[in-house]
């Protein structure tokens, strides 16, 4: 463990944003919340934050990237594209690292998807312990409130300085400067950052009453219980902003755009939300999942279930961002994971 | 980047010929610009690609064991997609992904009896197996095809059906919902449904493959449970709205009690006693 003094991390950062080779992005605030953005220098970035509007997926899997350019002039001419911003992205909570290794996982799995795994593997993740907890995140329970690896470099705050931690080679790397100063962690700042880490777990507001091991089969039986999720989605809008907000959401759509003379154009995948209306839709008209009662059902099965089975992670991380932004306020994870929790024995 | 590196990118092909089958269906068939075979199985489907349009999954119509190097695609007009593909011609290009998903399970059903129930355009994946089948005659056992559509009109591959009448090595039946008084049809009237009670299966020597609309499915499986057809010798092919066809973009997924599916690789043939559970399935 290495220890910076804050202006230094600052000089540091600037000399990154100057050096130009990779962009340097982290937590800004915006309004009264915070984003992951662009940073013009150190002095935007704001590492004391609750959390962000979007979690930092979207460098990974923007809103919409280009997969194919095509031209169809003489015949049909395509090409696989992929617009990769090398980025360094300052700032992440360990919740969303733990998402990032679970979206890992999914776009590494056969076949392999190099829009996200270029981006991601040409990006420098730096993360930072919480320091303020969003009164929406449950991450304390889910286990995600501070993480051991899937970062490049950790940053704990002690106050005028920074402790730390190095992930990986690639963080390493990102420290051989001779303009920075930084030296060894004393053995009491290292026992700091784990008092630190410790108390991060005792700060959460909102918790599940139970380990989330149990998710996969609370759900599994609660599955049939048509009268529980009709309830619970009743006031649901279908708009899919939990969807949008979720780092472990990924399902797209595709769709082209060609341009003005529509000989050439762009086919680009996007954003997409289980909690939609016409997701489950076929082209002639069929819906499988018709009912708002069946999508709203099948997202918390997707974050506590499907994907657990399928790859072997509980994919919510506890975030709160999916509550924090529900108009209706009902999709709060804890919410209805504890009321099946509590319900299991009647 | 290049194919490899992306799952995404079609292969040019070249429509080499379209043959209007019905009021919205038409037969293309289609050759990789590359020369090579698709190397497909019967049942699995590619995505057919107009840039500037989008991509559509369909199911690939012709039978492995055609001659030459092209396949077929029986496609309806029935969206965005398919508006446009039913306004190309010969020698226009294409853009195929794929072959995708898990066919029929040829090897399990060689020896045995297959009956066919198809419903609808439900007879284009079906007829990768149908004449697979044919192709291969001694392979298999009893070979039976039970079609119907709603009106005479309707019915797809008339040429090929009209040889299936004919044969002496199959038992082919067909229906339709209803015949307007002006048309002179000889088969039978009624549902699809009502061509099952009068046939013969062998129970432990049979194997049932179905394809249709969602709502024939029903009545199907209700008239084989009725002739204790049992479950894991029915397959059917479901119809989902892939977008990736490779198991990312979670359109497909269907939901059941013990465990999810995607439509695009663990079908989109499924053993009915695999699916029985799933209510999201039909």
């Amino acid at each position: 463990m290495k220890v910076i003094k804050k202006e230094d991390l600052e000089n540091f950062v600037d000399e990154l944003i100057a050096n130009n080779e990779k962009e340097v992005v982290g937590v800004k605030s915006k309004d009264s919340k915070y984003v992951f953005d662009k940073l013009e220098n150190a002095e935007e970035l704001e590492l004391d934050y609750d959390v962000t509007i979007l979690p930092p997926k979207k460098y990974f899997m923007p809103q919409r990237e280009t997969l194919v350019e095509y031209e169809t002039r003489e015949g049909i001419e395509m090409e696989a594209v992929n617009e990769v911003v090398p980025r360094i992205i300052i700032g992440i909570h360990p919740y969303d690292l733990e998402a990032i290794k679970q979206m890992d996982k999914v776009f590494a799995d056969s076949p392999e998807d190099d829009n996200y795994l270029e981006k991601r593997e040409k990006s420098v993740l730096i993360g930072v312990n919480m320091k303020q907890i969003s009164e929406w995140s449950f991450a304390g329970s889910m286990g995600t409130a501070t993480i051991e690896d899937g970062y490049d470099l950790m940053l704990t705050d002690l106050g005028d300085r920074y402790a730390v931690e190095i992930g990986t080679s690639k963080g390493r790397e990102l420290l051989e400067r001779e303009s920075l100063e930084m030296r060894d962690a004393e053995p009491e700042e290292v026992e700091e950052v784990e008092n630190i880490e410790e108390n991060i777990q005792n700060g959460f507001e909102k918790e599940l009453d139970f380990s989330p091991q149990n998710l996969p089969w609370l759900l599994a039986e609660n599955y049939g219980d048509e009268d529980f999720w009709e309830e619970n989605a009743e006031d649901c809008y279908s708009c899919g902003t939990c969807n949008i907000v979720c780092p472990t959401c990924y399902c797209f759509d595709v769709q082209d755009f060609s341009d003005i003379s529509l000989e050439e154009g762009e086919r680009m995948r996007q954003w997409d939300g289980c909690m939609l209306e016409a997701f489950a839709e076929v082209a002639g008209g069929e819906n499988f999942r018709e009912e708002r009662a069946e999508r709203y059902r099948h997202r918390y099965m997707r974050k506590g279930r499907y994907l657990y089975n399928r790859f072997g992670d509980i994919a919510c991380v506890g975030c709160g961002r999916c509550s924090s932004q529900c108009v209706p306020d009902i999709a709060d994870p804890t919410d209805i994971f504890n009321k099946l929790w509590s319900d299991k024995d009647e | 980047m290049n194919k490899k590196d992306s799952p995404y990118l079609p292969e040019n092909a070249t429509i080499l010929s379209v043959e209007k089958m019905a009021e919205r269906e038409k037969l293309f068939e289609i050759e990789l610009d590359s020369g090579e075979q698709l190397g497909h199985d019967p049942g699995q489907f590619v995505e057919v690609s107009v840039p500037g349009v989008g991509e559509a999954p369909i199911s690939i119509s012709s039978s492995p064991t055609k001659e030459g190097n092209s396949f077929e695609l029986c496609i309806r007009k029935v969206g965005n997609v398919t508006n446009v593909i039913h306004n190309l011609k010969e020698g226009d290009k294409i853009g195929i992904r794929g072959p995708y998903g898990e066919g029929f399970p040829v090897e399990e059903l060689r020896g045995h009896d297959v009956i066919f129930i198809a419903g609808g355009l439900g007879i284009a994946p079906l007829r990768s197996l149908i004449n697979y089948s044919l192709d291969n005659r001694e392979e298999f056992e009893d070979i039976k095809i039970l079609y119907g559509c709603r009106k005479p009109c309707e019915l797809l591959y008339e040429d090929e059906v009209e040889e299936w009448r004919d044969m002496n090595n199959i038992d082919y039946r067909e229906t339709v919902d209803e015949c307007p008084d002006d048309v002179c049809w000889e088969g039978n009237v009624g549902v699809i449904t009502t061509l099952i009670p009068g046939i013969d299966i062998d129970l432990d020597n049979s194997y049932t493959v179905v394809c249709g609309p969602p709502i024939m499915y029903r009545f199907v499986l209700q008239e084989l449970k009725e002739k204790k057809v049992p479950d894991e010798r029915i397959y059917l092919s479901l119809e989902r709205r892939m977008k990736c066809g490779v198991g990312k973009c979670g359109h497909c997924q269907i939901n059941g009690e013990k465990e999810e599916l995607y439509v695009c690789q663990d079908g989109p043939v499924f053993n009915y006693d695999n699916i029985k559970d799933f209510e999201e399935a039909l």
